[in-house]
């Protein structure tokens, strides 16, 4: 019996006695771990929330100075990769060996797609001088006094996408792994576990941007116009 | 999974439904932050984001078939961070409050 469950599945240790109860330990297993990433990025958005707080209207009008159709664009880009992410499981699931490698192979593209959004706009706020720490910071709209509560925004700005785009980072390094043992035909409908896996970590990593955006981006825009 | 051994697959329309209904509410949560709500433009913001958040959880992450054991860690990870941005803020918020003997 442990023979022919081993047969059906490569990958079953001895600690496990189906493969079911093997793949729902890596799934709660995911889980804790997405869970202290939780708390990680939570210390940065209580920070964000405090500072807030203390300068509304500066936090407004720093917002504004973004882009939000190219944010928007960028999400919807990131909610793209998610959808096939979860397309490449789906075919993990039914055991389309060429289609989770399709699948993974769209998802790393959009990843790569939203990442060189996020450089473009990066490189614009160093263009407008809105880096945080440098000498010739200076966000229009604001009296001299504000400017160091704006060079606050820009902190949290730049460390809360920047954190998150090292996970998307890390995320593709994640994908390209997969896309390399998926092309070899390690994974069929009995054992896809690392594709389901990797893609609890990329919808999280979907999640924090699906805050992050409004957050950031969509603070009292009225204000701009 | 409910125990019986086989996976719950959902159906390739159901995702794109989710994607669809994603994607509209990111031009939504947009579209509407450039009209003035007051204080409730940030309600409406948060409010569009945890519905996204469940989407994405429910369906993409599959919590919808998950063992009961996830669905209690998930919900506990969601506790603690509630602990955290409540306690944060209840110290933040309330400064100020009391006067200080001799300050």
């Amino acid at each position: 019996m442990a023979e022919h469950a081993q047969a059906e599945s490569l990958a079953l240790r001895v600690q496990f006695d189906t493969a079911e109860q093997q793949k729902d330990a890596s799934t709660l297993g995911m889980w804790i771990f997405l869970i202290t990433e939780i708390m990680f990025f939570g210390g940065m958005f209580a920070a964000y929330t405090v500072y807030r707080t203390w300068y509304p209207t500066v936090f407004a009008v720093a917002s504004t100075s973004l882009n939000a159709p190219i944010g928007a664009a960028n999400t919807c880009i990131l909610l793209f990769s998610s959808f096939t992410m979860v397309m490449a499981v789906r075919a993990g699931q039914l055991g389309h060996q060429k289609m989770i490698v399709l699948f993974l192979v769209l998802t790393l593209l959009f990843g790569f797609a939203f990442l060189g959004v996020k450089a473009v706009e990066w490189n614009e706020k160093f263009e407008e001088h809105h880096i945080p720490g440098q000498a010739a910071f200076h966000l229009e709209g604001l009296p001299a006094t504000q400017q160091g509560n704006a060079q606050l925004f820009f902190s949290l700005y730049f460390a809360m996408t920047g954190l998150h785009a090292l996970h998307m980072v890390i995320g593709a390094g994640i994908l390209m792994v997969l896309i390399w043992q998926a092309r070899k035909g390690r994974f069929h409908a009995a054992y896809y576990t690392p594709v389901d896996v990797a893609g609890l970590y990329w919808h999280f990593v979907d999640i924090i941007w699906i805050f992050l955006f409004p957050l950031l981006y969509l603070i009292d825009r009225h204000l701009g116009k | 999974m409910t125990g019986n051994g086989h996976t719950n697959i959902d159906s390739v329309k159901t995702y794109v439904f989710v994607l669809l209904s994603l994607l509209a509410a990111t031009i939504f949560t947009t579209v509407v932050a450039y009209v003035d709500l007051g204080p409730f433009s940030v309600v409406v913001a948060l409010t569009i984001a945890v519905c996204k958040m469940l989407l994405v959880a429910l369906f993409f992450m599959h919590i919808r078939h998950s063992t009961k054991l996830t669905r209690l860690v998930v919900a506990g990870g969601m506790l603690w961070l509630l602990i955290l941005l409540t306690l944060t803020m209840s110290d933040f918020l309330t400064r100020g409050i009391l006067g200080v003997p001799g300050k």
